[in-house]
């Protein structure tokens, strides 16, 4: 108890600090988040088998994954608890895993479709994929780095792409430096400007900025925020941070256990939810005022 | 008088030197032809062995093929030379249909001619190429692997520039072992080329019939030639990598500088 106490308004001034820069991103990521007529992206899947073990007291090890949804907005959240597939529902999405049964449509264009025996390969889906950890590759610079998947493009096309994303990343002075020589923030914000570089229709962050500190992790979203404003890229982000979720102003997929447990704006989605969220959530989120859910607006 | 001096001192000097010229010649060509074949058969081999990713290459079906094509590359390095000799004799002679083949193409048997121990030496000395190759692409992380094919990188980019350039220790090892296996070839050069003199007489064979001719100061000179050869090429191998090379198969990319301890601790 004592402990809870004295914790208590640390967190708090944190909080509420981080909720200024926050708010600010949520009406300004409000007024963007147009609703489009057509989906943007539309999903029905199936993943993994649902194993029944004899003894009928274990959890089948293999999670089973079965979701259908579209997207229609620009920015669209993935929130949901550890272990309840997100990361293997982006992978699928990228072609990275190959689902039992389904179909993914990105603008129009099947990715995969399991009836008609589609499977475009990950690079030929325009989808950028950023990891929690950044796969920089080691032995080249940034500058190569971010340039890798613009193979066959015009040189000056290349290098203007590669300017382009260095400046929005604050990466200038850092062109010439190797992946094995950058900060963790800095090789995050190189693995985010290579995914960009070949200006995909959809963006995938897995938790991206889980590992940095706070203002670094407002001046990267910030720089990608600015950067998306321009494009029509549709982004879906893995989140289970439920501050950074209110803020972003992003339709919300509620993933729980391998499916689609809710979906819509943050306040409708994660205020029924509430109870069981506090309860996987822990304590660092009882300090959130925005979850209590009369702050939804 | 002087120019008879000169002549005199050489010809005094040179029977020193008893080493079958034509056969060293022969022995360095054949080592290097062959490791230039192997390296372009043992890349997408080692490539296709260890970095295949694609949705059904982990099949059951997929597994099966990939470990039967693995047993018959690594064949040779626990098989008696002479066996494959004798396979490689008997199929690359006149009388076989590949054997008449090649005839018809090239105008002879590949049996006893130097293009048949090239294709002998690559054969024997397979393993030697692959092994290292399939230690050092396992090494490579997944992740990068994954990265390079979302963006937009076939397989033999990601294998050329990605895999490549991180295994190039592995390369280097895979090169060093093909060529120093290949001089030091015995069995399979014997048994497939005979000992033509020119032709697929190699320093090895040479130096048994030196032994055979009673003839040990020639013998000794070889013998010297190939240990101080091999010596060599290892020294200067380890002295371009101090991790060393055949040991360190498992090579990871390691920065020209490392990084001080408390940098470490800051990126965690």
């Amino acid at each position: 108890m004592a402990e809870q106490v004295s914790a208590g308004p640390a967190s708090h001034e944190a909080l509420t600090e981080e909720e200024h820069a926050a708010m600010d991103r949520a009406s300004a990521g409000i007024s963007r988040n147009h609703r489009h007529e057509t989906p943007l992206l539309s999903v029905q899947l199936t993943y993994g088998v649902p194993r029944t073990d004899v003894y009928g007291e274990c959890d089948p090890e293999e999670l089973h994954l079965q979701v259908e949804f579209t997207l229609t907005q620009r920015r669209n959240v993935l929130f949901g608890p550890s272990g309840s597939g997100k990361t293997t529902l982006l992978r699928l999405l990228a072609g990275l895993l190959q689902p039992a049964s389904g179909s993914i449509v990105l603008g129009g264009l099947t990715l995969t479709g399991t009836a008609a025996g589609v499977a475009l390969p990950p690079g030929r889906r325009s989808i950028g994929y950023v990891t929690q950890e950044p796969a920089l590759f080691p032995h080249l610079s940034v500058e190569a780095n971010i340039a890798f998947g613009l193979h066959g493009l015009p040189r000056s096309v290349r290098r203007a792409r590669v300017s382009g994303l260095l400046e929005t990343f604050a990466l200038e002075s850092l062109a010439c430096r190797m992946p094995l020589r950058l900060s963790g923030g800095e090789r995050q914000r190189v693995a985010l400007a290579r995914a960009l570089a070949p200006e995909p229709a959809l963006l995938l962050l897995d938790e991206p900025f889980t590992g940095l500190d706070v203002p670094l992790r407002e001046r990267t979203t910030l720089a990608l925020e600015r950067y998306l404003e321009a494009r029509d890229t549709l982004v879906l982000a893995v989140s289970h941070d439920v501050a950074e979720v209110y803020a972003s102003g992003a339709e919300v997929l509620l993933l729980e256990a391998g499916r689609i447990a809710a979906q819509g704006p943050a306040h409708q989605v994660l205020a029924p939810h509430r109870e069981r969220l506090l309860r996987q959530l822990g304590a660092a989120a009882l300090a959130d005022p925005r979850l209590s859910g009369s702050g939804g607006g | 008088m002087l120019g008879h001096g000169v002549g005199l001192a050489l010809g005094a000097w040179l029977p020193l030197w008893q080493v079958d010229t034509q056969a060293l010649w022969l022995t360095l060509r054949l080592a290097a032809i062959t490791t230039m074949i192997l390296l372009l058969i043992a890349v997408p081999l080692a490539g296709w062995l260890t970095l295949e990713r694609r949705p059904g290459a982990n099949s059951p079906g997929g597994r099966r093929l990939r470990s039967l094509v693995e047993t018959v590359a690594m064949l040779p390095l626990v098989l008696p030379p002479t066996v494959l000799g004798f396979y490689l004799l008997v199929l690359l002679g006149p009388h076989t249909g590949v054997g008449r083949v090649l005839t018809g193409l090239i105008g002879h048997p590949l049996a006893f001619s130097f293009g048949g121990l090239v294709v002998g030496s690559v054969l024997y000395s397979l393993p030697f190429a692959l092994q290292p190759l399939t230690a050092g692409f396992a090494q490579v992380r997944p992740e990068l692997l994954e990265a390079s094919a979302l963006l937009g990188a076939g397989r033999l980019r990601t294998l050329y520039a990605v895999v490549l350039p991180l295994a190039r220790r592995s390369l280097l090892a895979a090169a060093v072992l093909s060529f120093t296996h290949t001089i030091g070839e015995f069995g399979v050069v014997l048994m497939l080329g005979g000992d033509i003199p020119g032709r697929t007489r190699t320093l090895s064979i040479a130096l048994l019939d030196q032994v055979q001719d009673a003839n040990y100061t020639a013998a000794n000179q070889t013998a010297l030639l190939l240990l101080a050869g091999s010596a060599l090429v290892l020294m200067v191998v380890y002295w371009g990598n101090p991790r060393g090379v055949v040991n360190q198969w498992q090579n990871r990319w390691t920065p020209r500088k490392t990084t001080s301890p408390d940098r470490e601790a800051r990126l965690g």
